[in-house]
């Protein structure tokens, strides 16, 4: 069975997010001056062919672990490890 | 005749500062030897030195790629038997990603590129590229990165500065620590690190493109001659 996966990357609260704050620093200027707290981070999406949903997690959490994140500086979750049996995946919304 | 210390220096695919380095090598009076990232062989390196560049365009994350590639298991092991290892900025982000260095390196507090000659102060002896200098030794060496604030765990910056791990860092001329020449804003204006052994050191400034006085200041030539006289010990 496929599924399909995201994983979701941020750095960790206690660290400054340049990114956020460039955005949140574009913002006033565009009229919306009630904004903060803005972070950036990733979403990565794919497909893991796997027995069951519980083993397509398991191997998700630890690729989010040994790869997608940097445990230093980043913290993760894993969403949306659903069976996927629709269009080809590079076609979804 | 002395045999000269050969220094192996590893490209991947996005490397910049590889020729630069086998060049600072033979400028010092070693002998540079070309490593490719895909194979599984130092060549008889009594050295190693991952250089500077954008390995695998900094995908995900800089260094995360390049962690994984086939020579990296070499230079592991090469490590773990007491090898000297020298990683310069790129170099310095991979092996903060493959663990082999404590903390990591993010995007400079200020959000922009730095490309600039820098003071750094000497920190410790005890790393192969400090070998001969002692600390508070201020030397003037180039940075030219976006991603060099150093950061760690409160625990681990604690054990970092408690245990003498801080190699370098960002200074005044006259060897003043403060936040205006911190100039990647990093935790207690770290510009480099070494392991626990001592074998390990990586540094966001580029000791490579300051040894031949024709091209500006030579601050890299200390700290090249440090890691040939630890690397001719070992040939």
């Amino acid at each position: 069975m496929k599924f399909s996966c995201r994983v979701d990357v941020w750095l960790k609260p206690g660290l400054l997010d340049p990114q956020g704050k460039a955005i949140e620093g574009a913002l006033p200027a565009m009229g919306w001056a009630n904004v903060s707290g803005v972070r950036v981070g990733k979403c990565v999406e794919f497909l893991v062919e796997a027995q069951d949903e519980a083993a397509a997690f398991a191997q998700v959490h630890a690729m989010a672990e040994r790869l997608l994140s940097n445990p230093v500086i980043e913290v993760f979750v894993v969403r949306d490890v659903t069976e996927w049996e629709g269009l080809p995946f590079e076609d979804r919304p | 005749m002395i045999a000269k210390p050969r220094v192996g220096v590893v490209t991947f695919p996005g490397s910049l500062d590889d020729r630069d380095a086998i060049r600072a090598v033979a400028f010092m009076g070693g002998e540079g030897v070309p490593l490719w990232h895909a194979d599984h062989d130092l060549r008889g390196a009594d050295a190693v030195i991952l250089p500077g560049g954008f390995s695998y365009g900094d995908y995900l994350r800089t260094g995360a790629i390049a962690r994984f590639a086939p020579i990296m298991n070499e230079v592991r092991s090469f490590a773990e038997r007491g090898g000297p290892v020298a990683g310069i900025s790129n170099g310095f982000q991979i092996l903060c990603e493959a663990g082999l260095l404590p903390g990591a390196l993010i995007r400079n507090r200020t959000l922009r590129f730095v490309c600039r000659v820098v003071d750094v102060r000497v920190e410790t002896s005890l790393s192969p590229l400090t070998g001969g200098l002692v600390a508070g030794e201020v030397l003037q060496i180039p940075v030219k990165h976006g991603e060099g604030q150093f950061v760690a765990s409160p625990e681990d910056l604690v054990r970092i500065e408690a245990e003498g791990l801080v190699a370098f860092r960002y200074c005044a001329s006259d060897g003043g620590i403060d936040e205006e020449h911190n100039v990647s804003g990093s935790a207690n204006a770290i510009a480099g690190v070494r392991n626990d052994a001592g074998n390990v050191v990586g540094l966001m400034p580029h000791p490579e493109h300051a040894v031949d006085p024709d091209l500006g200041p030579t601050g890299g030539q200390p700290l090249l001659a440090s890691l040939l006289a630890r690397a001719l010990v070992r040939a």
